[in-house]
């Protein structure tokens, strides 16, 4: 298992490095638009998504790192890091969970 | 497929989140009673890998874009339990660091991409595989197969949640206010982009990565009899 975890890590690694090819796909994905697409497609905001839009705000919405969205090369590198830090927190709490919630964890 | 702030109406995010509630608290219940400490980097890296795999957006003809779950393989290899909680987790820390999904439309997501999807994989991978060997190409097949349908049944009830608010929540001096799309349109939108490009790429991963495993630890693939903590009696490690 230690040898294919490492083969797993290396691949994690290198999908993380090839993320900003996601960055790549610019399109109006359906039921996603942002605020300004409604208003080009309907005319208006709906009030319900502009109210609740400003409920939460996310410190690096879209995977933008601030500061760093002034070219795709600025973008990519943000998307490379926000993925090292969403990839690295989904990672870090679950191996907690899972210490913390194994059923054997006394062995 | 995540669903942003604001186009489900309370009725739907709220009731949504009163179905997960138990579901995680189940989930939790489960993955106590049945990870082992082994399982932890697998179950700590398929969260991860969800969470990456998600930030690959692929264009499709007609001007959208989409991305693959992994929610298939992950409910395959761990089970549909600690999948709930690891897709939970990645959608969660989506949500709140990165604005990708409404906080309000956790619920909303976290039922159809760590519930729906991985739960109908499984089950789907199960009655395709009956009692073949953990190395046969039935399993592929499977896995194939469960990798499609469960993106398209997650797509399909992302659609009615998105398609059903112009009716719970009909327009006002002509604004609807929220999705304004309904099930007419949102339905065979979420559904056709779904099973014509991304259910097929997931299909293929989830293929891609059991094959990857047949070869190097087909161990994780059987249904091991363990015998539980609490009696003698025999169970399935997959949680």
């Amino acid at each position: 298992m230690d040898k294919n975890l490492k083969t797993i890590l290396i691949a994690m690694a290198i999908l993380v490095v090839l993320t900003p090819l996601g960055l790549l796909a610019t399109g109006e994905t359906f039921g996603e638009w942002g605020n300004e697409e409604l208003k080009e497609k309907l005319g208006y905001v709906p009030p319900g998504i502009e109210s609740l839009s400003s409920l939460w705000s996310a410190p690096m919405p879209d995977y933008t790192v601030p500061g760093l969205e002034n070219s795709f090369a600025e973008s990519a590198v943000g998307y490379i890091i926000t993925a090292i830090i969403g990839g690295g927190l989904s990672l870090g709490a679950l191996y907690l969970i899972g210490k913390l919630m194994a059923s054997d964890k006394t062995e | 497929m995540h669903i942003p702030e604001g186009y489900l109406g309370p009725y739907t995010y709220i009731a949504l989140f009163l179905i997960m509630v138990p579901i995680w608290l189940y989930a939790g219940y489960r993955v106590r009673k049945d990870l082992r400490s082994k399982q932890v980097p697998l179950l700590a890296i398929s969260a991860a890998f969800s969470f990456v795999i998600m930030m690959f957006n692929m264009p499709i003809p007609g001007g959208s874009t989409g991305h693959m779950v992994g929610g298939a393989i992950i409910g395959i290899i761990l089970g549909p339990w600690a999948a709930v909680v690891s897709i939970s987790v990645a959608l969660i820390i989506q949500a709140l660091l990165f604005a990708d999904g409404g906080v309000t439309a956790i619920g909303a997501n976290c039922f159809n991409m760590a519930f729906v999807m991985p739960f109908s994989a499984y089950i789907i991978y199960k009655l395709i595989s009956g009692k073949s060997e953990v190395t046969s190409m039935r399993r592929v097949a499977a896995a194939v197969i469960a990798g499609y349908i469960s993106l398209t049944l997650a797509a399909g009830f992302t659609g009615f949640e998105f398609g059903i608010q112009p009716i719970l929540h009909p327009a006002v001096n002509g604004e609807f206010p929220y999705m304004p799309y309904g099930l007419n349109v949102a339905l065979p939108a979420m559904l056709s982009e779904h099973m014509l490009f991304f259910s097929i790429l997931e299909g293929i991963m989830t293929g891609i990565i059991l094959l990857y495993i047949q070869k190097s630890d087909p161990s994780l693939l059987e249904e091991k009899k363990v015998k539980s903590s609490a009696g003698q009696k025999t169970q399935p490690t997959a949680i």
